[in-house]
């Protein structure tokens, strides 16, 4: 029985005549309590910290985004520099190149010139030298004619004779060559 | 079986002490959880804080949906208060009700109509004051005459029927819950065949107690907000 009446309480309902007057004074208390507590001891810092970690968020992405941005400047930066770089390099193989070029036919036109000026002075000491052992073969041609005429003809010739007969074998010599 | 109600007249009101009870009971029960879960509050919530947004956030968008957040915000506070008030309300009476002296001591506050009916004509009454207050008083008694002047009858009934629907539609879900399970508990008491034969509908009972309990205190919520929002909102 204890059971059936424990259970059936609620089916029955409380029946009371009348309204409650006082019951809905202190649900009306009671509620605009708990609300004004609520709102003091837990949305409110709920709350708080919702649109704190808003900012926060929007904060982060604001600063990722400038990061960003800024990450792409320097890149975009790092790439002109590199360009440039790369220009330069290239201007200065280029005038390297040219340097050399010219360099190169330089020293090319100075041995010419230097060689043409040896094989030049070359020539003159062959000429000088060429003449001197003509006028020394001549003079013991000469000689060694008159040695050789003058033992041949020693007793047939005076000696003026023979030298008059020499000469004139010289100068034939020399107008036939 | 007929249940008293400990009636207590003070001041010339009349106190059913088990509703205070109840009432007080539910009130710490909604303050203790709301509290312990924003204790240690963090940039990164977990746990019972991350449930706690996801309410606050599932409000924010009851209130989304019937009217601007620019004149809903100011309504946060009380929808979130609201549903885990009317929540935990609807799940007391659920796993036991306790008599004493035939008096009826635990059971739900909200099966009781004058505890809906409190909650309700307060809700009512909020929307009438912000309507005055967030429109003027000539824009707001100017809806009653839309869209045709004879439609104010009418719009003074519906006043009165919201205020009614919104607090009989909890009280009744509740209470028909509420009589359910105490029927299943009585057969349950009748023995061992009253055991076998009751202690399925019972459990499946229970659970669809807490579906309707937590489905009627988002209607309520829900129907909070749509009421605040016609007399708040400028589009209607």
């Amino acid at each position: 029985m204890l059971t059936s009446s424990l259970v059936l309480g609620a089916a029955e309902g409380a029946s009371h005549n009348g309204i409650n007057g006082g019951d809905i004074l202190f649900q009306l208390v009671m509620f605009l309590v708990l609300l004004a507590l609520l709102k003091k001891f837990a949305w409110g810092p709920l709350m708080g910290i919702m649109k704190q970690r808003e900012e926060h968020i929007a904060g982060e992405i604001k600063g990722a985004e400038q990061s960003r941005a800024e990450a792409q400047k320097n890149l975009e930066e790092q790439r002109e520099l590199l360009k440039q770089a790369r220009q330069e390099a290239q201007v200065l193989i280029e005038n390297a190149k040219k340097q050399g070029d010219v360099q190169r036919d330089e020293i090319i036109a100075l041995a010419r010139t230097e060689s043409d000026r040896i094989k030049q002075s070359a020539k003159q000491e062959i000429e000088t030298q060429k003449e001197q052992a003509v006028t020394a073969i001549r003079e013991q041609v000469a000689s060694l004619s008159v040695l050789i005429a003058s033992k041949v003809i020693e007793k047939e010739l005076s000696a003026a004779d023979q030298e008059k007969l020499i000469n004139e074998y010289i100068i034939e010599a020399g107008e036939k060559r | 079986m007929h249940h008293e109600a400990p009636i207590y007249t003070f001041l010339g009101l009349d106190f059913n002490l088990a509703n205070v009870l109840m009432i007080t009971v539910a009130s710490a029960i909604v303050f203790l959880i709301a509290v312990l879960s924003t204790r240690k509050l963090a940039m990164n919530p977990t746990g019972i804080q991350n449930f706690m947004e996801w309410i606050m956030d599932f409000i924010k968008g009851i209130i989304n949906s019937t009217m601007d957040w620019k004149d809903g915000g100011r309504f946060h506070v009380l929808g979130i208060t609201l549903i885990m008030y009317v929540f935990v309300s609807n799940m007391l009476g659920l796993p036991f009700s306790i008599v004493i002296d035939n008096e009826l001591w635990w059971k739900s506050p909200t099966a009781d109509p004058v505890v809906t009916l409190t909650l309700a004509t307060m809700v009512v009454a909020l929307s009438h004051y912000y309507g005055v207050k967030l429109k003027g008083t000539a824009a707001y008694g100017k809806e009653f005459f839309k869209p045709f002047w004879f439609m104010f009858p009418i719009k003074i009934i519906e006043e009165f029927a919201n205020t009614l629907t919104l607090g009989l539609r909890l009280y009744g879900n509740i209470y028909a819950g509420e009589i359910l399970l105490s029927l299943l508990a009585a057969s349950l008491a009748t023995g061992v065949g009253g055991h076998l034969a009751a202690i399925v509908p019972m459990l499946a009972w229970q659970g669809f107690s807490i579906f309707v309990g937590a489905i009627q205190a988002f209607i309520f919520t829900m129907l909070t907000m749509v009421y605040l929002a016609h007399k708040v909102s400028n589009d209607h």
